[in-house]
């Protein structure tokens, strides 16, 4: 059993929550809860009392190209969910929180600091019989006013992790293994990765996401734990400049949540356009050992 | 491009009239209904092979032929949160089942979308369509262990 969210050494205890302090704001005004799930389904099937749905693709991306909302569809948003800029806005999600800590990561590009994620999400209340609802809150719109989206803070673009890499920077990479090895990992007439190469931007290190989630229950492993995987492992130091990639963006929000809050980097981004974006640049520098194995093979 | 099965065509186009909100009610429900592979065709753990490509929900299918030489999809799916993939386990399996081998081989995977609408994560995205691409690979192979000239006219 994990040790409580105040007991594991992290460098913030103010952005973690357990499933208890969750069943005990239940009916707290100054909090909303927030279910935000990578299967569109879920939310609707059940969901914890009084939690209202974030939905990644229909709430929070552009609908057009690609990129986030502006900052008036954000307050349209914030404003329907009924909250203020002084409501603490809590996520929990499917996929060990991987969507939560992604619209955790799109808060704090609005500055909505006053946001936390629920420990283990949605499989944890769900396994250990928590109370779930099909009903649908309303809640009373409010008027809630954000500034600009600051994307310069916890975001990177892709000719700044060019330019990252060049430095060689640290850069860590959370997808599996068989991705960042750049292995085919579909049969024939699959669909692939939605890359045209596969492999890893050069010096990123492979650290997947899950390594920092207690396998048994989901929540996030204590400090000790994550800075052996981070810090011994792998060498960062919390002053370094990190950026943090995937496929699209939201495992590595995953890991820049836990860098950035659990362990006190203050200075790492999450590459959103990760593989997805970099897998198909012409001329993008590329590792992939897989082909290159393949290729000593033949020679 | 070849009709959709019949019982598929006519589920999909259900789908497609109702509303977002009334959509995710109808696929709830069939995720509801959905039963897993019988233990006479499989029991855990079940083999890697089987297992579908790209599938977070940890989806599996198998199949057997009926009566008619056809196919019967039976379909795992180990993720308790699975909704989406119990779903579409639950439609292929009910209206793919026994129906024409060149039908089912040439159902598009991105059915999906007319099933689930356009708002899918990659991720999910490619785990649904992975379903329908193994069910469609399942019958391709049965359609070449049968008539074996079919697998040089380009199915």
């Amino acid at each position: 059993m994990s040790k409580g969210i105040g007991e594991r050494g992290y460098a913030r205890t103010d952005v973690l929550v357990s499933t208890d302090w969750v069943e005990q704001h239940l009916n707290d005004p100054a909090v909303r809860i927030a279910e935000s799930d990578e299967d569109p389904l879920l939310y609707s099937s059940n969901h914890i009392p009084g939690a209202v749905e974030i939905d990644w693709t229909r709430d929070l991306n552009d609908p057009i190209r690609r990129d986030y909302l502006g900052r008036i569809a954000f307050e349209r948003l914030m404003r329907r969910i009924g909250a203020t800029r002084e409501t603490t806005i809590v996520l929990y999600g499917d996929k060990n929180n991987w969507w939560a800590t992604y619209s955790f990561w799109l808060l704090q590009l609005f500055g909505h600091e006053k946001a936390k994620i629920m420990d283990g999400g949605r499989l944890k209340w769900i396994k250990e019989n928590r109370p779930v609802t099909r009903d649908v809150p309303r809640y009373q719109p409010t008027n809630y006013q954000a500034p600009e989206r600051d994307d310069t803070r916890f975001r990177a673009f892709r000719d700044q992790t060019l330019k990252h890499m060049e430095g060689k920077l640290p850069m860590i990479d959370v997808r599996s293994p068989e991705e960042y090895r750049g292995e085919r990992l579909h049969m024939p007439d699959y669909p692939n990765e939605g890359a045209l190469r596969g492999g890893h931007i050069p010096g990123a290190r492979n650290v997947p996401w899950g390594r920092a989630v207690n396998q048994e229950d989901g929540t996030f492993k204590d400090a000790a734990e994550l800075r052996k995987i981070y810090t011994e492992e792998n060498k960062l130091r919390p002053e370094d400049e990190v950026i943090a990639y995937c496929r699209i963006g939201e495992r590595s929000s995953h890991t820049w949540f836990v860098l950035r809050y659990l362990l006190g980097f203050s200075k790492v981004r999450n590459y959103d356009g990760s593989w997805t974006e970099w897998g198909n640049l012409v001329q993008a520098p590329v590792e992939n050992p897989s082909a290159e194995a393949r290729d000593e093979a033949a020679a | 491009m070849k009709q959709l099965p019949e019982q598929l065509e006519r589920l999909v186009a259900t789908l497609e009239t109702l509303d977002r909100g009334d959509r995710i009610q109808m696929l709830i429900e069939l995720a509801e209904q959905f039963r897993p592979v019988p233990p006479r065709i499989a029991q855990r753990p079940y083999p890697a092979e089987r297992r579908v490509p790209g599938c977070e929900s940890e989806a599996y299918v198998w199949w057997e032929p009926e009566a008619k030489g056809n196919l019967v999809y039976y379909f795992a799916v180990e993720n308790p949160q699975g909704i989406s993939a119990k779903a579409l386990a639950s439609i292929l399996g009910s209206s793919l089942s026994g129906a024409a081998l060149d039908e089912v081989a040439e159902v598009p995977a991105d059915i999906i979308y007319r099933i689930f609408g356009r708002e899918l994560s990659m991720g999910k995205s490619l785990g649904l369509m992975g379903m329908v691409n193994m069910v469609c690979m399942a019958a391709r192979q049965q359609m070449q262990a049968v008539r074996p000239e079919i697998a040089s006219s380009g199915f």
